[in-house]
């Protein structure tokens, strides 16, 4: 695969990614060391040679809320790290196995694998979230994935509202050389996945991805609109979407759950997508997240290339989260 | 989903009977609620320590107003707290330099709204203060990055740098410079590519673009959505480009939006302002209250309060609340309130005060049930005659028709109003039994007779919450007569609010 030159004039940047392999978990660590860092060397500096008491569990619990894990769930990591450790000392290595531990068990239960190949075929994926979420670049390094597999993929650009947003897919298709289904801007983005999943069983396509407008989760107008797109998707067959995906940023704080609670009303979310997670020092939003959502996580993004998009492994990202490397 | 701090603070304060001085006891046990509250609307810990430090020396020995719920009390401490800490009323505009060109240079992280916060502010900035302004990206970055400025350019009617492929973000702004001084522009807006804070390189580019540019605003554009990292966010890009200022987006989303607050702390600079909107002219001039009242899930609710101060008469007040303590409640009383109701905006007034409550609008609005209603029942009232008013139950049938023929209205509808009287009549009397402390407890009582559950509106006009709201919703839905009908929610709505108002602070 190669990043051929789009030829519409846009200036492109090569993305990162697209260099030699490095191996999964070396990405997460490495995408996720900068949010790591801080975080574990301050719970170090409180946890380490000395007896667990109270004091030092509270003070747990505020660096887990500084790490956007909220109030709750704070508390709640922070008593499972003290049921195991209280009043003994330990070594940097243990607590730190202790608390990604007490993380990973928060996070097991709401992991699951996206896999668009294995269903019906051609397999219909919309994205949704709110704006600057990072739909639009999720589903391109998606495209390209698949594409890599050698899956037959469509595009749908169903973001007719952004200004430009259907160039900036445009590109990632021609990064990809996937076909992508367009209208003009303000066009009705719902008869445009309507045809997108026509042209797609019509042309035997595997897999058809479907951006749509991000939207804020408190405009009902807007989410009227994505109540339709799914509806008139549906008239275009039945089982679709076989897969909604919320995107998430998680430089996002609390909100991130109204987002889930909202989208999952309208639009029947059936997986997570958390983007940006390198881009924060806090990635400990994923676990309200998962606890708050009906929908497993799926997939997270811990760079901009684009095999920094990833399976979502709990235990790794527990791991990775306190600066553990990978088992 | 959140409970509002009025709501966290009346559960700490309905344990405490005492009354007179906040104790230090009371003040800590309030103080972890406004904590949580705090942090579940994302302000960031250090700035709700810092916070929390201060309001703990306000509160300590604060005098509690004569029959104000300390939980009121607390929150508004809290909210004067908060809008100091934002900036009070003071606003700032944007410096605009005589020398043109002036140059705004736009920083933010990924998806933050730069692009189209820098169309909406040249098109504020052309049409508020009309001077020609051009635009430029230095996007080299995300695909079709540059195409979205121009796009939104022509929609504003704002000139754009025409695009030329494959230069370089700091030779952008060259030319973009030498464009503008050319082009005879007052303002130039250089929106940059954005960037995560850990990325140095990116951290550089930015900071060699600000040292090109020599900009007079250096503005940050920040999710209002933004949890605990807004401090780092805001630390990191101000040590870099020495920004003057902060722009809030995404602040018409339903977030808490204490990011505001976290940057403003962290620092210092003034919040200029929010975007509210994906229209193009959707950037409103920041308003230190009404982010405040945000932060707390209590809307304008301060606002709310304030008013019903000044609305209502203090003499009346005091008269109404003396034959309430005696068990008496006539059709005066109620007419009295309906007034008062009115006074304050009516439905749509006090709705509108309230935060989040849109849809209920809406629903209120489908049923039928608005200040006509409330002007049709004073109506009736007024066609009585004064015995009918005070003895209610010397109307028969005749007396019915009469008044009925004299409001406009069927008999049917002076059955409801007297029904609905009867039962806020009989409220009143046996709380009057509970002597006078009842009275404290009569408008949560009488909330709840209104949402037919645990709660209803919030008593005493305090905070509702997303709970609230809920059973608000439910209310609008399932319990409003379709059509217009008796208002069975009154008795709440004025009743929960109005006996205690004899006790709002008096304006001096």
């Amino acid at each position: 695969m190669s990043d051929a030159p789009p030829d519409n004039g846009f200036i492109i940047a090569p993305i990162p990614g697209f260099g030699p392999k490095k191996s999964w978990t070396e990405r997460l660590t490495k995408g996720l060391a900068k949010t790591s860092k801080e975080f574990t060397e301050q719970v170090t500096a409180v946890l380490t040679k000395r007896r667990l008491d109270q004091d030092a569990l509270d003070e747990l619990e505020e660096m887990l809320i500084e790490a956007d894990l909220g109030p709750a769930a704070a508390a709640r990591v922070a008593a499972a790290f003290g049921k195991a450790r209280f009043g003994r000392e330990a070594d940097e290595n243990e607590i730190k196995e202790s608390l990604a531990e007490a993380i990973a068990a928060e996070l097991r239960p709401h992991e699951a694998r996206f896999d668009p190949l294995r269903g019906p075929k051609p397999y219909i994926v919309l994205f949704v979230g709110v704006n600057g979420s990072g739909k639009t670049t999720t589903l391109g390094k998606i495209a390209a994935d698949l594409k890599g597999r050698g899956a037959k993929v469509l595009i749908a650009a169903g973001d007719t509202f952004r200004a430009a947003a259907v160039e900036q897919l445009s590109v990632w298709a021609a990064r990809s050389d996937t076909p992508i289904i367009t209208r003009p801007a303000g066009a009705d983005a719902a008869g445009l996945v309507f045809d997108a999943a026509a042209r797609a069983r019509a042309e035997g396509f595997d897999v058809v991805l479907v951006d749509t407008a991000g939207r804020l989760q408190n405009k009902s107008a807007l989410m009227d609109e994505l109540a339709k797109i799914v509806r008139v998707l549906k008239k275009a067959d039945p089982s679709a979407p076989h897969e909604t995906l919320l995107v998430l940023d998680a430089t996002v704080g609390r909100n991130a759950l109204s987002q889930v609670e909202a989208f999952d009303r309208i639009a029947g979310v059936t997986g997570v997508v958390m983007t940006k997670l390198d881009g924060t020092a806090r990635g400990g939003v994923l676990v309200p997240v998962a606890e708050a959502s009906r929908a497993p996580i799926k997939l997270i993004g811990v760079g901009e290339g684009i095999d920094d998009l990833q399976p979502f492994d709990a235990t790794a990202f527990a791991r990775s989260l306190v600066g553990l490397p990978a088992r | 989903m959140f409970e509002s701090l009025g709501e966290r603070l009346t559960g700490v304060f309905d344990r405490l009977t005492g009354r007179g001085v906040l104790s230090e006891k009371d003040v800590d046990e309030a103080l972890r609620e406004v904590r949580l509250a705090l942090l579940e609307a994302d302000v960031a810990l250090p700035v709700v320590r810092d916070f929390i430090a201060k309001a703990r020396e306000r509160a300590t020995g604060e005098a509690v107003v004569r029959s104000v719920r300390p939980a009121d009390q607390v929150v508004k401490l809290v909210h004067d707290g908060l809008v100091e800490m934002l900036g009070g009323d003071d606003v700032q505009g944007l410096n605009l330099s005589t020398t043109p060109p002036t140059v705004i240079l736009m920083a933010g992280l990924q998806g933050s709204g730069k692009t189209t916060t820098s169309a909406k502010l040249a098109l504020r900035i052309q049409k508020m203060e009309r001077r020609k302004v051009l635009m430029a990206s230095l996007d080299t970055r995300r695909p079709a990055a540059m195409e979205q400025l121009a796009t939104l350019g022509k929609q504003a009617e704002v000139e754009t740098l025409p695009i030329v492929a494959g230069q370089s973000a700091p030779d952008i702004a060259r030319r973009a410079l030498q464009a503008a001084r050319l082009g005879g522009f007052d303002v130039l807006i250089l929106d940059t590519a954005g960037r995560t804070t850990l990325d140095e390189q990116m951290m550089g580019e930015a900071a060699e673009i600000a040292r090109i540019a020599s900009p007079h605003e250096s503005l940050l554009v920040a999710d209002a959505l933004t949890g605990q990292d807004a401090v780092r966010t805001a630390k990191a890009f101000h040590e870099r480009l020495a920004l003057t200022g902060l722009i809030l987006t995404r602040t018409d989303g339903d977030a808490r939006g204490g990011a505001a607050l976290s940057m403003r702390a962290v620092t210092g600079l003034p919040i200029k302002f929010l975007g509210a909107g994906e229209k193009i002219d959707a950037l409103e001039v920041f308003d230190a209250r009404r982010v405040a009242g945000r932060i707390l899930g209590a809307g304008d609710v301060v606002a709310l309060v304030e008013k019903a101060v000044a609305e209502v008469d203090h003499a009346q007040a005091e008269k109404m609340a003396a034959k309430l303590q005696k068990g008496q409640f006539d059709l005066d009383d109620l007419a009295a309130q309906l007034r008062q109701m009115q006074k304050m905006g009516g439905m749509q007034g006090l709705m509108g005060m309230l935060p989040g409550v849109q849809k209920v609008k809406k629903q209120i609005a489908e049923s039928g049930m608005d200040d006509r209603v409330f002007r049709r029942q004073e109506a009736i009232i007024g066609s009585m005659t004064k015995l009918e008013r005070r003895k209610p139950d010397v109307l028969n049938a005749s007396r019915k028709r009469r008044v009925a023929i004299g409001a406009g209205v069927d008999v049917a509808e002076i059955n409801r109003l007297l029904k609905q009287h009867r039962q806020m009549a009989d409220m009143v009397k046996s709380m009057s039994k509970g002597g006078g402390k009842g009275f404290a407890r009569m408008a949560q009582a009488m909330g709840g007779m209104m949402g037919g559950g645990p709660g209803g509106l919030p008593p005493g006009l305090t905070a509702p919450s997303n709970a609230d709201l809920e059973r608000l919703r439910a209310l609008g839905g399932g319990q409003l007569p379709p059509g217009g009908g008796g208002l069975p929610g009154l008795p709440g709505m004025g009743g929960g609010g109005m006996p205690g108002l004899p006790g709002f602070p008096k304006k001096k």
